[in-house]
């Protein structure tokens, strides 16, 4: 027990300020916009419709201590009727288009979209075939996507702020 | 690799044989040549991979070989589904792959389907899930869409009060088409989809199919690229096990666990995107090579940082093991004992931690493995907590392999010529991956590719999670799921 609490003040609050590498001021800044404009919490439904899980990785690393989402009062929610905002990933695959309908359907207005990755922004890789829809735009209506193949951590709160804004 | 073609007659008795003799099944698929179709299968044996073919000469069926590895069964209706060919006698012939999205009797692998029809009209259908009668047993239906950020899968809970009786996996929803995109793309630039497979293991299977191109078009690799290939490969295990290793904590109640691994894999990750230009190092294993050379500065930095993870993940551990109520959620849970593992045909390090030492980085060293000597980590309690133990080991592994390549990168250039052969030629892909071992059977023929197979282990392991969930309760399968960790993608391709 005392090791672990040892460990918790060792590592100490990492959000601020910013350590190395890339881009990190830039969270410091994001979060505090999110807030100003929000003053509330931002609920996610997360939707997998056929990724290839990469992009999931990054939107997991959203709830690290550098990025810390939910220190901020974004959250992933386990139940669309619960979301603000549907964050979908992958081409849609013909067997998620019906359950990916569903989940959007299932939240309450102002049901704000968010397609995460290349592939949920065009098709990808993958594009359209007898197996895949191609972009979520071909699912269900779009407001932003974010590029990239997986579009890093940072980029995804950037698109997830652009569409707060919309929202005031 | 040795390509052999079986008669029909030796099917079953040459699969039979394998496993007598200690081999096992890695990957089961159908190919089409010229209006007649074969079946191939991968055998691992003692000697290395055998690649057997059985022609149908003019039929589609062929003999069942699940009553002697029992996750064939998967493959095979997969192989229903893209080829439409299907197992005599078999007992389970439901579709896998196709929901109902597209038409029963339309298979995307035939050479007169483009793979770009569209069927509006049909609609994805309800599955004979197997059902559980008695008193008190009741169903829990979890999925496609999960609770967490998590692939889609569904999950058939057979219980009485919280205990599960029988799990039922269906899987299948992010079925992309990616075999037949394969025969689109050129031969030197298909990696990029092989990256895509699974993105948690895109070094993996990038490799997987490099090797299998250059097996084809028998390109000398450099000894620089293949060990540079080996240091994102350990990377990527690395990274997923941190990864995993606080997914686990969480899942237990521990969310210390989540926020110490989460920022370490950050960490590293922030590292990769320095030294390789990406975090997940996609697209950095190419046809010949690899994409950039390392410089001393990136060797220097991952080596230093090798050692502070190093005790990182050490100090974690301790950590781990003197915590009583972790311990107490890890042991005994989801058991798969040696006996099932053996006869389930488990793979990667589900393997490992029941008691089955295999390990390609060990048994059969690919790329630099042959100088770098792995030490296989292996345990016998096949629970959560040996699953746990596995991993800190191989972490512990991969970083002093990374090292090891770190210090001992040999000169010289990192990408070999590939001229891609016109005629009809085959190439196979080993790679112990994170995960397990990622096949790939790559065919060529014209200059293009005719059919690329690719395997991830999870073909293995998922049945083998339906066993392990049994007897236990169900506020414990995502920590048991997560203790597994198997891709939809790369099964479901």
């Amino acid at each position: 027990m005392l090791k672990t609490i040892f460990r918790i003040v060792r590592t100490g609050i990492l959000t601020e300020p910013a350590p190395t590498v890339y881009s990190l001021p830039e969270v410091g800044r994001i979060h505090h916009e999110l807030l100003h404009i929000l003053g509330r919490a931002l609920c996610i439904r997360q939707v997998d419709a056929g990724s290839c899980n990469g992009c999931e990785l990054e939107i997991h690393a959203l709830n690290n201590p550098y990025y810390n989402l939910e220190g901020y009062g974004i959250k992933f929610v386990a139940s669309p009727r619960h979301a603000d905002l549907l964050m979908v990933t992958g081409p849609v695959s013909r067997n998620m288009e019906m359950a990916l309908k569903r989940t959007y359907e299932a939240m309450p207005d102002p049901k704000l979209v968010l397609a995460v990755g290349d592939c949920g922004c065009d098709g990808g890789i993958f594009g359209e075939s007898y197996a895949s829809c191609g972009r979520v735009a071909n699912v269900v209506p779009v407001d932003l996507t974010v590029g990239g193949c997986p579009p890093p951590p940072v980029e995804i709160l950037r698109a997830v702020l652009g569409l707060a804004r919309r929202l005031r | 690799m040795r390509r052999e073609v079986l008669k029909r007659e030796n099917w079953v008795p040459a699969a039979r044989a394998v496993l007598e003799r200690g081999g096992r099944l890695v990957a089961l698929w159908g190919s089409g040549r010229r209006q007649s179709y074969f079946v191939c299968a991968a055998y691992a044996t003692p000697e290395g991979l055998v690649w057997a073919e059985l022609p149908l000469d003019g039929g589609a069926t062929y003999p069942d070989l699940s009553p002697v590895f029992y996750f064939a069964g998967r493959m095979q209706r997969a192989m229903g589904d893209l080829l439409g060919l299907t197992a005599e006698e078999a007992l389970d012939r439901r579709p896998w792959l196709n929901h109902g999205a597209w038409p029963y009797g339309y298979h995307p692998l035939l050479s007169n389907s483009s793979g770009k029809e569209v069927f509006d009209d049909c609609d994805v259908t309800d599955y004979p899930f197997v059902k559980v009668e008695g008193d008190g047993v009741h169903e829990i239906p979890v999925g496609p869409v999960h609770a967490g950020i998590i692939e889609p899968g569904h999950f058939r809970f057979s219980i009485v009060g919280e205990k599960v009786l029988r799990l039922e996996e269906r899987l299948g929803y992010t079925h992309k088409g990616i075999e037949k995109r394969f025969t689109d793309l050129p031969p030197e630039g298909a990696h990029l989809l092989a990256g895509r497979v699974s993105g948690d293991s895109t070094v993996a299977h990038a490799w997987a199919y490099c090797m299998a191109l250059e097996d084809a078009a028998e390109v000398e690799v450099p000894a620089r690229a293949s060990w540079l290939r080996g240091l994102m490969l350990e990377r990527e295990r690395v990274a997923n096990h941190l990864g995993d290793l606080g997914a686990l904590g969480n899942d237990a109640g521990f969310a210390f666990a989540l926020t110490q691994f989460s920022k370490l894999r950050e960490d590293w990750q922030r590292v990769s995107r320095v030294v390789f230009g990406h975090r997940f190092m996609m697209d950095r294993v190419v046809p010949g090579g690899v994409a950039e050379d390392l410089n001393e500065t990136a060797l220097t930095l991952m080596r230093e940082d090798c050692a502070a993870f190093g005790e990182e993940v050490k100090a974690l551990r301790v950590i781990f093991e003197e915590h009583a109520g972790l311990q107490d959620r890890f042991i005994a849970a989801g058991r798969v004992r040696p006996e099932l593992a053996n006869r389930l045909g488990v793979t990667g390090l589900v393997a490992r931690a029941s008691g089955q030492a295999v390990d390609l980085r060990c048994d059969h060293p690919f790329g630099p493995y042959e100088q770098l000597e792995v030490r296989m980590a292996t345990h016998r309690n096949g629970d959560v907590a040996a699953r746990v133990i596995v991993r800190f080991e191989e972490v512990l592994e991969s970083l002093r392999l990374i090292e090891a390549i770190c210090e001992n990168l040999p000169r010289g250039a990192i990408r070999g010529e590939v001229e891609i052969p016109v005629g009809e030629v085959y190439g196979a892909g080993w790679v112990e991956g994170w995960r397990g071992e990622v096949f790939c059977g790559l065919e060529l023929a014209g200059g293009k590719i005719r059919r690329c197979h690719v395997h991830d282990p999870s073909w293995q392991n998922w049945p083998a999670l339906e066993h392990a969930i049994m007897d236990n309760i169900v506020p414990d399968f995502p920590l048991i799921n997560k203790s597994f960790n198997l891709s939809y993608s790369g099964h479901d391709l």
